[in-house]
């Protein structure tokens, strides 16, 4: 049930509404809009001469093949982290959910790499996966493998997906538990009367009615993949080796801010900036429509 | 075709004691309601049985078997849940289907127990539905349905009726008595509610703080029951309890500031003044007799009327009588001694006449 409330004066609700899109008009709409006309632009690189170059922006950015490497690094990466940081995330809450010895323990520690800064993050794996003094790291090289995530790609690439998702597994963790816990314990109860196994009955039981957590976190997820995985990136790798971790949003930064190429750069952001209202659209016509067991 | 043994489980929930250790042996086919306050231990007790939860000790045997170690899946019971735990994101066939198919049963088998379990329930349009699209009534039918298409050994019945409206629980009531009888299989019924109990149950276990306070018929609950608890708990309005003490020779029994009652069926052993408790149901009182009644609230039926009145003691007492009375003043009533019930006034267990044989000094210990 929708509350109506009515308000005696047209003002008012005007007036509530104000500061939020007071903030909302500064700190979005202000510099989008900024980005989407300086995508339009191109300046000299001393900022003296700018001209109206209309698309060309775009055009030169899809015809980039570094850009197109970009694009696919991304893709790579926010699969990667969204399926790990979802998969980890729904066993642990499984788990979680079994009424074991010090669950609240448990769930307290599993909540706690949300609190942690990206950047702090960072240095914690780096701790973990550097080649000399690093804990996994030192024990690679031990056992023979090369591993040098500052020299290898591919092991860069490892290193800030199992980091950045490492940060995304807790609140993931959080949405998967109170997914699980609001399934009626009936439910499950008569299926383990009906005879399915713990396994059938996660599988077409818990899983099918967890579905709408699974839908609204995959979203969530590929936003953070997408958009809020610069910290982590930027302390582990700074994009490299050889570009091999620079993602768009990434390269966005680098190409704006370090090589001062401000119109590719807001060409940049405005393609990501419509990758974001892509998911966010998804997002909502799903979640709306979502069926509510 | 299932015989169910229940020996003497225990239940306790940290030092909480739910059961207190239930013998119980149902017989094949036969309808068992267990019947109890909330916090009784009923529930429990079904969930024993079901396998969710493990007895403290104890044992439970399923047609010879004996099943207490198994898990729920392995004991070939169906249940059917008070909020019917349905699975939300299945139609009402696979819903159905869902236990004939995790045990390999052919779909053209399936397809045919589901079909006549539907016609059976009057489902047979609804099969392609979700639970959502279904009102309560057809849920509580699908949740039937899905108990009966696996053929069991046993039902299980965890107040199945208790979130129906008035109207549909009394329709499904009859309904799942008559599908009892036509399947004929052993039946374990759950309910608070004592009109369910009486009319569901071949046998009624009454629970009282985790022990069974009297297992047996309806009738034979209503007529003799076994404890004041008992007497208090089926019937309605609830039984009145008068305070009373045993007169020379437990041939009668003297009401608190009263007058002497004379049992019609015999004596009572025990001494002179023993404490006693009568039971006498509001409709076993007579217009005329000893005690002058005050009432303070009437409440007309229509072909019957309820009278709440005080005794001169203060005493309490609930009145049934046939159509209205003549005056609304104070009435003076008497019990049918025929119909009264004799309980021990400490232990409130019933206390049944003596045997006219063993009249004599047999009952001098008391």
């Amino acid at each position: 049930m929708r509350k109506k409330v009515i308000f005696p004066q047209v003002g008012l609700p005007y007036l509530l509404l104000l500061p939020q899109l007071a903030i909302t008009f500064v700190f979005f709409f202000l510099p989008a809009g900024q980005a989407i006309w300086f995508s339009f632009l191109r300046q000299d690189a001393f900022g003296i001469r700018t001209e109206f170059v209309g698309l060309e922006n775009f055009v030169e950015l899809f015809q980039d093949p570094l850009y197109l490497d970009s694009v696919w690094i991304t893709l790579v990466f926010s699969f990667w982290v969204t399926a790990l940081a979802m998969s980890v995330a729904l066993g642990l809450a499984v788990l979680a959910d079994r009424h074991i010895r010090g669950a609240t323990a448990y769930k307290t520690l599993l909540i706690w790499p949300y609190a942690i800064a990206p950047a702090v993050a960072a240095v914690l794996w780096i701790f973990i996966f550097h080649p000399q003094i690093g804990l996994l790291g030192k024990f690679l090289n031990g056992i023979g493998v090369r591993w040098d995530y500052k020299l290898n790609g591919t092991q860069a690439l490892i290193t800030v997906i199992v980091a950045s998702a490492w940060k995304q597994v807790s609140y993931n963790f959080l949405f998967f538990l109170a997914g699980l816990q609001s399934i009626p314990r009936s439910v499950l109860e008569a299926a383990a009367i009906d005879g399915a196994s713990p396994a059938r009955r996660f599988w077409t039981v818990v899983f099918p009615l967890l579905s709408p957590t699974t839908f609204f976190l995959l979203v969530i997820n590929l936003t953070y993949a997408f958009f809020d995985t610069f910290g982590v990136i930027d302390a582990l790798t700074k994009g490299g080796p050889a570009k091999a971790t620079s993602t768009l949003i990434y390269r966005a930064y680098i190409d704006g801010r370090v090589n001062l190429d401000l119109g590719s750069s807001s060409a940049q952001s405005v393609v990501l900036m419509l990758a974001v209202i892509a998911l966010t659209a998804v997002q909502f016509r799903f979640i709306e429509r979502k069926v509510h067991y | 075709m299932a015989t169910l043994t229940v020996h003497g489980v225990p239940k306790s929930f940290g030092k909480v004691a739910v059961l207190h250790g239930i013998d119980l042996s149902v017989a094949d086919g036969e309808m068992i309601v267990i019947v109890g306050a909330s916090g009784c231990g009923k529930s429990t007790l079904l969930r024993i049985v079901a396998g969710l939860e493990t007895a403290t000790e104890g044992r439970i045997v399923i047609s010879g078997a004996d099943v207490t170690r198994l898990e729920p899946a392995e004991r070939d019971i169906a249940m059917v849940f008070q909020n019917y735990a349905l699975y939300p994101h299945m139609s009402v066939f696979e819903n159905m289907s869902y236990g004939l198919r995790i045990r390999g049963v052919p779909k053209p088998e399936i397809a045919r127990r589901v079909q006549q379990a539907a016609e059976m329930l009057g489902l047979g349009a609804l099969l392609q539905r979700r639970p959502r699209e279904l009102s309560g009534g057809q849920r509580q039918r699908v949740a039937m349905g899905r108990a009966i298409v696996r053929e069991p050994k046993l039902f299980l019945f965890d107040e199945p009726l208790s979130n129906l409206d008035a109207k549909l629980r009394v329709a499904m009531r009859a309904e799942i008595k008559r599908l009892q009888r036509r399947l004929g299989v052993t039946s374990l019924f759950v309910t608070h509610d004592q009109v369910e109990a009486m009319t569901l149950g071949d046998r009624l276990v009454v629970m009282n703080q985790g022990r069974a306070a009297q297992v047996a018929t309806p009738m034979e609950i209503f007529a003799r029951p076994a404890d004041t608890y008992v007497a208090g708990f089926i019937g309605s309005p609830a039984m009145n309890f008068l305070p009373a003490t045993l007169t020379e020779g437990g041939l009668g029994a003297r009401i608190a500031d009263g007058p002497v009652i004379r049992f019609a069926d015999g004596p009572r052993p025990g001494m002179a003044g023993r404490a006693l408790t009568l039971g006498i149901r509001p409709e076993h009182f007579a217009l005329g007799g000893p005690l002058p009644l005050t009432p303070d609230l009437i409440e007309p039926l229509g072909s019957e009327t309820v009278v709440h009145g005080r005794l001169p003691s203060g005493q309490e007492v609930t009145l049934r009588l046939a159509g209205m009375p003549a005056s609304l003043g104070t009435l003076e009533i008497g019990i049918r001694a025929e119909h009264l019930h004799v309980f021990d006034g400490e232990t409130g267990l019933r206390m049944d006449a003596q045997p006219a044989a063993a009249l004599t000094p047999a009952w001098q210990g008391g």
